[in-house]
C-alpha cells in the first residue's frame, strides 16, 4: 500500500532516509528503509496487527509509538516481546505476528 | 562506580536547558535519555512557538530542539542516548540500562527532567489497532515520516490535540473531526481557529461511544453528552476512520522522585503525583532537582526555563557559583516564566471560565464551542479594524502570552505594549507596507491582511499557508470562512515564500469585496 | 485514620455495571469490572490492586492504566483519586531483560565516549 509515506512535507521538507531494505513479516517479503523503527514501515505498508493477546486473543498495533505501552511488541529475529515502536529496522529481519508470546496462531 | 558532579534524566527541552546552565558554569554534568534521539518531545513540534524573544518566539519547536542540542555539545555536555535510567536509589544512586548492561552511577547533584505521559481514556475498542495517541500521531509522521492513517477522528481540544489535528492535516491526512467531552475548546482560540476554518468540525460535549471495527478500526461512533458527562440517546454520529487519536491530557513521569523518597502530592492542578518542590525546582531531598512537565504539567517554553532555574541551582548546591550569583539569575528567569504564566491560560487560571479578556471585552462564545470566531464576534476585537487600502486584521481573541507581530512590523502598525498577554492592537495612523512579515510571524496564524476594496469590486485576503501542494497564481478554488464552509469562489492573486516567512507561505486570493470580512482560508475546487 | 486505612467503613455492596467489560489494564488483559470487585473483596489499596489482579504488572508496567485503574479504585470507595497512594514505584522502571538485568557493567567498563 503506498501513499502512507509523506514524500514532502510542507515544513519538514523531504523525508530523510536509510537505505531501502528487505525484511519479511511473517515469512512474506516486506520492503522498508534501514534504521526507522520497525512499526514504521509496517505501518507504510498498512499493516496494522502485530500481535494478538495471551487472554482474550485480541488484535493489537501501535497505540503509544515511544516504548511506553508495549502494545506493538512482535517477535523479531525469534525474540519475543520486541518493542517495534523502538527498534529500528535491518536487513533480512525476521518479524513475526505474536500470539500471546508464541508465533503459532491460537487454535 | 563512576562519579559525576551532576546528573540530568532527561534529554528534552527542560533536560538540555539544565545541562546548559550548570556547564556554562564548569560542571560536569551528564545526561541520560532512553530515547535514541535527544530533544524529547521538541522534534515532533513543527508549528512556532508562542511567547516573546526571549521565550524563543515564533521559531519552530524542531529548530529550538537543534539549537539547545548545538549549544549543550559547545559547552561539552554529554548525552547518553539509548540510556534508561532504571532506578534512582538513595545517596543520589542512578542505574542505567544500555545495550545489554546496567551501569551504576553517582553524582553529589540529580535533575530529574523526565517530561510526561500521555493519559488514556477508554472507550469499546479503544484496544484495537488503528486507537493511538497524539503523541504517537506526531513520532509518526514528524519524525518517521509515515501517515498514522487517511481518515482521522481526534478526541481532546486542548493544544495537543488542536495542533496534532493541524499537523496531521500538514502531512495529508483527513481529521473528519475535533471531539471533547468538555463543553468547551481546551487549548488556545488561535490553535482552533486554524484547525476549523480548513473545514474540520468541532464537536463539544461529545465523546466516543466505540470504535468499530474487528481486526482494526473502521469507524467510529460518538455521542453528545449531557453536564454530568451521561450519553444523550439519539445524538449518535458515525464517521468512516481508519485512525483515532487521543489528546486527553498529561501525567508527570515522577516514579523516579517517589523512588527516590522525594515528598510527593498528588495534585490535580499539576496534573497528578509530583514532587513538592519549590519554585526553582529544589525537592525535598537536598541535591535532587526538578525541571520541566514531571513536576507540573505545562509547556515546552516554560519548561526551559525551569530547566535552566534547576541547572543554576544545582550549580549553587554543588559550589560552582556564589548565592547572590543565583539570586541574580533566578530573578531573570522568574520574571520570564511569570511573563508565560499571564493570561487566561495561566496555570491558576485552570477550570476557571472565563467571561472577558483582561481589556474587558467579551470572548467569544463560538470560539469556545466551535473552535471559531463568529462573523458578528469578530469586530469587537482591536486587532479587527478597517481602512482603505491594505491592513492586518489581527484574530487574535484570547490573552495568551505571545507578543512576535508587535516586532515583526517595521511600521510600527502593531502593538501590544510591555503586557505580552495583551491583545494586539492595530494602530490607527500606521501605514501597512504589505511585507507580510506579521501574517508569517504569527505563531496563531491569526493574521491576515485585507484590501477591503481594490475598486473594482473585489477585495484581497492575504492569509498564512501550510499545506502541500501550494496553489499558484491564476488558481481558481473556494475561499472558505472561519467556519471552514465555503463563502464564496475565489482566484489566487499570488503565493509568496521567503526564508523571513519560515515556511509559513503567503496566499494571497481575490474575492468579491462583500466577503473580505468572512473569507479566511483558500481551499482547491473539488 | 484516613479512608483507605480504616478498613471497618462500610462501602456497601458491588452492584454490576454496565460497563464492567471494558478493558483497562491492556497487558495482564483486566477488567473495571474484576478491578471493582477486587475493591469489594477487600483490596483497597493500589499496592493490594496490582498484587491481586496483576494490574499495572504486565510488560508496560502501569505507564497506560496506572491512572485509569486509580480512579476506578477510588470510585469505589468514595473517595478522591488524591488520597489514593500510587503503587510503589519500584527499580526496574521499564522492560528489561533479566540477563541484562543482572548484567551488572565491572569496574572501568561504563559507558565513555
Amino acid at each position: 500500500m503506498s501513499g502512507t509515506r509523506i514524500e514532502e512535507h510542507p515544513i519538514l521538507g523531504e523525508t530523510i532516509k536509510g537505505k531501502e531494505i528487505t525484511f519479511s513479516f511473517d515469512g512474506k517479503e516486506v520492503k522498508g528503509y534501514e534504521g526507522e523503527p520497525i512499526a514504521a514501515a509496517l505501518k507504510a505498508e498498512g499493516l496494522m496487527v502485530h500481535r494478538y493477546t495471551q487472554k482474550e486473543h485480541k488484535p493489537r498495533g501501535i497505540f503509544c509509538a515511544i516504548g511506553r505501552c508495549t502494545d506493538c511488541v512482535m517477535i523479531v529475529d525469534g525474540v519475543p516481546n520486541v518493542r517495534t515502536c523502538i527498534t529500528p529496522l535491518k536487513e533480512g529481519m525476521e518479524v513475526k505476528t505474536q500470539y500471546g508470546v508464541s508465533d503459532k496462531p491460537f487454535e | 562506580m563512576k562519579r559525576y558532579d551532576l546528573i540530568i534524566v532527561g534529554a528534552g527541552p527542560s533536560g538540555l536547558s539544565a545541562a546548559i546552565e550548570a556547564a556554562k558554569r564548569g560542571i560536569e554534568v551528564i545526561v541520560f535519555d532512553e530515547n535514541e534521539k535527544p530533544g524529547g518531545q521538541l522534534f515532533k513540534q513543527i508549528h512556532k512557538f508562542f511567547g516573546s524573544k526571549e521565550h524563543r518566539a515564533k521559531v519552530r519547536g524542531f529548530v529550538i530542539g537543534e539549537q539547545l542540542l548545538e549549544e549543550a555539545d559547545k559547552l561539552g555536555v554529554k548525552v547518553e542516548l539509548n540510556s534508561t535510567v532504571i532506578g534512582l536509589y538513595q545517596d543520589k544512586e542512578v542505574v542505567v540500562k544500555k545495550d545489554d548492561k546496567v551501569t551504576h552511577y553517582k553524582a553529589d547533584a540529580i535533575i530529574i527532567a523526565t517530561g510526561a505521559a500521555e493519559n488514556m481514556v477508554t472507550f469499546p475498542g479503544w484496544t484495537l489497532p488503528g486507537v493511538i495517541g497524539a503523541g504517537a500521531a506526531q513520532t509518526m509522521m514528524n519524525l518517521h515520516g509515515v501517515k498514522p492513517g487517511k481518515k482521522i477522528l481526534m478526541l481532546g481540544s486542548g493544544n495537543v490535540g488542536l495542533v496534532v489535528s493541524f499537523q496531521l492535516m500538514q502531512c495529508g491526512c483527513d481529521v473528519v473531526a475535533l471531539v471533547d467531552a468538555a463543553p468547551r475548546v481546551g487549548g488556545y482560540g488561535v490553535h482552533a481557529a486554524k484547525v476549523a476554518r480548513t473545514g474540520v468540525p468541532f464537536y463539544l460535549s461529545h465523546t466516543i461511544v466505540k470504535a468499530e471495527g474487528e481486526e482494526c478500526v473502521t469507524g467510529v461512533t460518538i455521542a453528545e453528552v449531557d453536564s454530568s458527562f451521561k450519553f444523550i440517546e439519539g445524538t449518535e454520529k458515525h464517521f468512516d476512520v481508519d485512525t483515532i487519536c487521543l489528546a486527553v491530557g498529561l501525567s508527570p513521569m515522577s516514579q523516579l522522585l517517589k523512588m527516590a523518597g522525594c515528598k510527593m502530592e498528588d495534585n490535580p492542578k499539576r496534573g497528578g503525583q509530583v514532587p513538592i518542590c519549590d519554585e526553582h525546582g529544589s525537592t525535598s531531598i537536598p541535591g535532587i532537582f526538578v525541571a520541566g512537565d514531571v513536576s507540573g504539567i505545562e509547556e515546552a517554553s516554560s519548561a526551559m526555563i525551569e530547566g535552566r532555574m534547576a541547572g543554576i541551582t544545582a550549580a549553587e548546591f554543588l559550589g560552582y557559583i556564589q548565592k547572590d550569583e543565583m539570586g541574580t539569575e533566578l530573578e531573570n528567569l522568574d520574571k520570564a516564566l511569570d511573563g508565560l504564566r499571564q493570561g487566561m491560560f495561566a496555570p491558576s487560571n485552570r477550570g476557571k471560565l472565563i467571561e472577558k479578556t483582561d481589556e474587558g471585552i467579551e470572548v467569544s462564545e463560538s470560539l469556545l464551542k466551535k473552535g471559531y470566531v463568529s462573523d458578528d464576534e469578530i469586530e469587537r476585537f482591536p486587532g479587527v479594524t478597517h481602512k482603505k487600502g491594505i491592513h492586518p486584521v489581527i484574530e487574535c481573541t484570547q490573552n495568551i502570552p505571545c507578543n512576535p507581530c508587535q516586532d515583526a512590523c517595521v511600521k510600527k502598525c502593531i502593538s501590544i505594549g510591555s503586557n505580552i498577554t495583551s491583545l494586539p492592537i492595530v494602530v490607527e495612523d500606521g501605514d501597512c507596507i504589505n511585507c507580510g512579515m506579521c501574517v508569517a510571524s504569527c505563531s496563531g496564524q491569526a493574521i491576515f491582511l485585507v484590501d477591503e476594496d481594490c475598486g473594482d469590486g473585489t477585495a484581497t485576503v492575504t492569509l498564512p499557508y501550510e499545506f502541500l501542494p501550494l496553489p499558484s497564481e491564476g488558481d481558481k478554488g473556494i475561499a472558505l470562512g472561519r467556519d471552514g464552509k465555503k463563502v464564496c469562489e475565489a482566484t489566487v492573486v499570488s503565493v509568496k515564500s521567503a526564508k523571513a516567512f519560515d515556511k509559513t507561505h503567503l496566499l494571497t486570493m481575490r474575492v468579491p469585496k462583500e466577503y473580505a470580512m468572512k473569507a479566511r482560508f483558500y481551499k482547491e475546487a473539488e | 485514620m484516613n479512608a483507605v486505612n480504616d478498613r471497618t467503613r462500610d462501602i456497601g455492596p458491588f452492584v454490576e455495571g454496565p460497563d464492567d467489560d471494558m478493558l483497562i489494564c491492556r497487558c495482564e488483559e483486566i477488567t473495571k469490572g474484576e478491578i471493582r470487585r477486587a475493591v469489594h473483596d477487600g483490596m483497597w489499596t493500589m499496592t493490594e490492586i496490582r498484587r491481586y489482579l496483576r494490574t499495572g504488572m504486565g510488560l508496560c508496567q502501569g505507564q497506560t492504566c496506572a491512572k485509569l485503574v486509580k480512579g476506578i479504585v477510588a470510585r469505589e470507595l468514595g473517595i478522591s483519586p488524591a488520597e489514593l497512594e500510587p503503587a510503589t514505584s519500584r527499580v526496574p522502571m521499564r522492560p528489561i531483560e533479566m540477563h541484562i538485568f543482572a548484567n551488572e557493567a565491572k569496574e572501568g567498563e561504563e559507558y565513555e565516549d
